[in-house]
């Protein structure tokens, strides 16, 4: 019996004891695509500088991010960076004091004021966070499925519809490589790819912060019926496709176009075996403007409980010299600085991308500021039903009229703009 | 098993049998052979999906889409998913965390558990049918339901990602059931053997050393019922303690499967890692586990 | 349990003065699962009466948050569609676990060769974890690289594939059968516990008697097997309203398509923990918890008064 105690003891304390000899810092991302260039380009830099402290980095799958966040912050099981979502998601952890307030952090005066719009409070008066990039919405094509059936790159909405029919026709490949089953990408790579052009980008944006557009308001209605027209041309059982099954269906040459954004560029670079091609959102008219979606979307924040908040901040600091931009941004193609220095980037497709913003007019995603704030109650708020009557829309579930109104009514309880 | 039903000609009116010499010995050996052929076709449904996983992780990608159901030969073969497994995931770690968390937990509860179910089973006392009862509500409501305020709980003990946290957790969860089962056991006990114990002069304790052997047989019914789901848990692992550190070999997998969705080897690799040893530990101890359930430790 | 119980209650040496060992040996148990089981879930009914202001203080609310859950035009919807689905889940598993749980181990009871690797690998699936078996389940029936549309091909029921997961109205289904796959073990093994318990000599004597062995089973075997079908279904019930794991596993916390998967462990998660954009809210998660008590403590409450004592009239 003693011994048997003893030993009980002894498995405790064996248990609760660790070894600690160097600061580790955890990174908590939604970016798991990344994980690679992280740990081995983006880590060791940062290693090199500091050896006495080792960087974690340690991804949740997208969809299940900030749940998963969340729980873990509630719990105080976070890791020591956040990476931060732009807009209201991180300003609600600021103001729960879950965010350390990095306004005084040295080196942030390198990102501008835009830069820094999507991470900072209300009266912007306190940066909550580091920004790190944004990225640009557009569309991916095989440019070798593109030679072989003889199609050019669609400019024009009706071009996009014939090349869709032509691939179609032809057989071999889908048309669309996407699905709806996470949900998030018809919203995100969907809805909010192809919206700007009906709602004419920050126009129609912040007239919906103003509360003299609403979305059941014709350019809304108009996006969810040409997503319902892209139907026919996904892949079989798409509404149970995946996100990851999309990405593998494009990069392994068996469909033509991938509605997407520049985040996908690292990846199909690495694993298609054919020319990539990208192109903007089409239009109605040849010759009108088009707007693209150029989403200030990723961040790094301190987690204010943190127990090694003058090494989490060291990091942070690198994080805001050249060295770091220009290594990030070529390490992970497609995701742009945000900060004032210039770098040059390598990769012909991301500068491509880039280059969209002297032709094109740049907007952000709507949901994002302000407007999924919600009732703080767990009903749903507007990017959850945009997720599901987006996916619901594309299935052939609901019609667009229903989406519009849907989404309308959720927000019409809570939001009451200033007029 | 149909068919021979209808061909007996009973009365069902009126819920007398008669004796008819219609079975013969060829229908009873169809009918051997018709339980056999149901028996085979579940098996296999749950064999399948396991073998399907399994055999695939020794392939290159390309055959795994091409020829699912065809072994590995040496064409085909590949060990590439193993090597991902091995270089990026943690599950080594894994592995060790979830066999701390899970011995040590059993060992706990069995101690406790085994304790109290002596305690309730083997006195008369007042009280004894209110902590019956008070410890048997644990085997209805899910701990789960208290995750909010066992998450603060933990946060205000400093235990929060430690496997202490969640080991505290598991002997609460495990209590309920194995005390419930271990009664059952206990109170089968022949009390002369108590008896004569007490006559030799021995100590309430020295007496229950001398009962605890006795309940051996018990054991496979906890481990099915109270081992199995903490090695499986995904929910407080992922809740109470998702660093890395101490991540259990269920939340491995998983965060693993998300980061790695897309490269099939080293999905269905991992997945054949995590499952391996679960299995063989279910194959080594099935008999015993199964005759232990079967023989009224859940007898209400 | 019931026998010693009620032993206890007719004995007239019930009332015995507290002995000091008694206490070491309950302490360790009581103390632990206390502290750790019961403290955690009274606290959580407690903070469903709460609520927390923007500026994160901690405000009594009365059931306030009871009323918005079951009321408000938003948040209703997902309560009310989350306890149907978890009552189809629930039945899914009533019709199709139970009896084929029933019939494996009628099976199994019967002599004949290998019957203990039979019953070895239909326990199999039991012992893997959910996130394992859910993320096998979702590989075969992948509409692009999966196997289940070549297997219906196979057996010439190839158009009747359909991407199921990923479809409303057979989502949940599916996904209760998959639970089903699962655990099929536990009420065959319950099931036949129980068929091996019955005395020979009845089932003799039936036979002799003259009745089939179909008559023999539901004249006399089922009968006495009914307290197991009460504690089989008791289980069940318990099971399918804690269930989380294989829907979060399979389909993420927002349960889609359109919730058509959400039950109230996908629920309890939102709105506890949020999700995309959203934080959660841990006073409306635990009066979801609370909610989701109510109910399994109602089936645990109607199962010992309705069945366990009509059922035991029957008992011999």
């Amino acid at each position: 019996m003693k011994n048997l105690l003893s030993l009980a003891l002894f498995l405790l304390i064996a248990v609760s004891t660790f070894g600690q000899d160097k600061v580790t810092l955890t990174v908590e991302s939604w970016r798991n695509d990344d994980l690679a260039i992280w740990a081995d380009q983006i880590i060791p830099a940062f290693e090199k500088k500091y050896p006495n402290i080792h960087v974690v980095f340690s991804p949740t799958p997208p969809a299940e991010y900030n749940g998963v966040l969340n729980s873990k912050l509630e719990g105080g099981t976070a890791g020591d960076l956040i990476t931060a979502r732009p807009f209201d998601a991180s300003l609600a952890l600021y103001q729960r004091g879950y965010l350390a307030d990095l306004t005084t952090l040295p080196g942030m005066n390198n990102f501008s004021a835009v830069a820094k719009s999507a991470w900072v409070t209300d009266d912007g008066k306190h940066v909550f966070a580091v920004p790190m990039a944004s990225v640009i919405h557009g569309f991916f094509y095989n440019k070798d499925i593109f030679k072989k059936l003889n199609l050019e790159v669609p400019q024009t909405k009706a071009e996009f519809m014939q090349v869709l029919e032509a691939v179609k026709k032809d057989g071999r490949y889908v048309p669309i490589a996407m699905g709806t089953a996470d949900m998030w990408e018809t919203a995100t790579m969907g809805f909010q790819n192809i919206g700007p052009n009906n709602w004419k980008g920050e126009e129609g944006r912040q007239a919906l912060l103003k509360g003299t557009a609403k979305f059941t308001d014709e350019p809304y209605i108009k996006t969810w019926e040409e997503l319902a027209s892209w139907a026919p041309y996904l892949p079989r059982g798409y509404q149970a496709v995946k996100y990851s099954d999309a990405q593998q269906l494009f990069t392994l040459g068996k469909a033509a176009i991938y509605p997407a954004g520049s985040w996908e560029i690292w990846l199909f670079e690495k694993d298609a075996a054919f020319d990539l091609g990208i192109f903007p959102p089409p239009v109605d008219r040849k010759g009108d403007t088009v707007y693209i979606s150029d989403h200030t979307d990723i961040a790094l924040g301190m987690n204010a409980a943190t127990r090694h908040p003058d090494e989490a901040k060291k990091f942070l600091e690198w994080m805001t010299t050249s060295e770091f931009a220009s290594l990030y941004s070529n390490a992970v193609a497609g995701f742009f600085t945000l900060s004032n220095h210039r770098i040059t980037l390598k990769d012909p497709l991301a500068n491509e991308f880039l280059s969209w913003r002297k032709t094109c007019k740049s907007t952000i995603r709507n949901s994002y500021q302000i407007l999924s704030r919600g009732d703080q109650f767990g009903a749903p708020n507007l990017e959850n039903d945009l997720w599901q009557v987006s996916a619901a829309v594309m299935n052939g579930t609901m019609t667009p009229e229903e989406a519009g109104k849907l989404v309308q009514d959720h927000l019409d309880k809570w939001y009451k703009p200033a007029k | 098993m149909k068919k021979a039903g209808k061909e007996n000609r009973s009365d069902p009116g009126t819920g007398k049998c008669r004796l008819y010499f219609t079975r013969d010995y060829f229908r009873k050996k169809s009918r051997g052979l018709g339980k056999h052929l149901l028996l085979i076709f579940f098996s296999v449904l749950a064999l399948f999906p396991i073998a399907l996983i399994f055999m695939n992780s020794f392939k290159q990608k390309k055959f795994i889409f091409a020829h699912p159901f065809a072994l590995p030969n040496a064409k085909t073969f590949s060990l590439v998913g193993y090597h991902t497994v091995i270089e990026r995931s943690n599950l080594f770690v894994n592995f060790e965390n979830s066999i701390i968390v899970t011995t040590v937990s059993l060992f706990f509860i069995l101690l406790f558990g085994s304790m109290a179910a002596y305690a309730l089973s083997g006195y008369r006392f007042k009280g004894n049918s209110f902590f019956t009862f008070y410890l048997a509500i644990g085997i209805m409501i899910p701990i789960r339901l208290g995750t909010a305020s066992l998450l603060k709980l933990m946060s205000s003990l400093g235990l929060v990602n430690t496997l202490t946290g969640l080991i505290l957790i598991y002997i609460a969860q495990g209590l309920p059931l194995t005390i419930f089962i271990l009664s059952n056991f206990m109170a089968q006990i022949p009390g002369e053997l108590k008896d004569a114990g007490r006559i030799d002069g021995a100590s309430e304790y020295r007496i229950y050393w001398l009962v605890l052997p006795l309940v051996r047989p018990a054991l496979g019914a906890i481990g099915i019922f109270t081992m199995v789901p903490i090695w499986n848990d995904l929910w407080f692992p992922l809740i109470i303690a998702p660093s890395a550190k101490t991540a259990t070999i269920t939340l491995g997998v998983q965060q693993f499967l998300g980061q790695f969705v897309s490269d099939w080897n080293a999905v269905l690799s991992a997945l054949v890692m995590a499952v391996v040893p679960i299995l063989l530990l279910y194959l080594f101890f099935s008999r015993q586990m199964i005759k232990s359930v079967t023989s009224g430790a859940l007898k209400a | 349990m019931c026998n010693r119980r009620d032993f206890l209650v007719f004995n007239p040496r019930t009332t015995r003065k507290f002995p000091f060992f008694l206490v070491v040996f309950l302490a360790p148990a009581v103390i632990c699962y206390t502290l750790f089981m019961i403290y955690p879930l009274i606290e959580s009914l407690r903070m469903s009466f709460f609520s927390t202001t923007p500026e994160n203080k901690t405000v009594f609310a009365g059931i306030a948050n009871y009323v918005k859950l079951l009321t408000d035009s938003d948040l209703a919807p997902r309560f009310w569609g989350a306890l149907r689905n978890n009552f189809v889940f629930f039945i899914i598993h009533m019709l199709v676990q139970n009896p084929i749980g029933l019939l494996l181990a009628s099976l199994l009871v019967s002599k004949g060769k290998g019957r203990s690797i039979y019953r070895t690998l239909l326990y199999m699936p039991n012992v893997l974890s959910v996130v394992i078996i859910g993320f096998i389940w979702q590989l075969i029936l992948n509409p692009l690289w999966g196997v289940s549309e070549s297997i219906l091909r196979f057996v010439g029921l190839g158009k009747f594939f359909q991407p199921w997961l990923g479809l409303p109205e057979y989502a949940l289904p599916t996904i209760a059968l998959i639970s089903v796959w699962q655990f099929i073990g536990i009420p065959m093994l319950l099931f036949y516990t129980a068929l091996i318990g019955i005395p020979k000599e009845f089932i003799e004597a039936s036979l002799v008697d003259g009745c089939t062995e179909r008559q023999v089973f539901w004249r006399i075997k089922f009968p006495l097997m009914l307290p197991t079908v009460g504690i089989v279904s008791i289980l069940t019930f318990v099971g399918n309203f804690n269930a989380f794991d294989l829907i979060y596993t399979m389909k993420g916390a927002s349960a889609g398509p359109a919730y058509s998967t959400d039950i109230m462990g996908t629920l309890f998660y939102r709105t506890f923990f949020g999700q995309q954009l959203q934080l959660g809210n841990p006073n409306m998660g635990a009066t979801v918890a609370s909610m989701m008590f109510l109910i399994i403590l109602f089936g645990v409450l109607l199962y010992t008064f309705a069945f366990q004592r009509r059922v035991k009239n029957y008992q011999l």
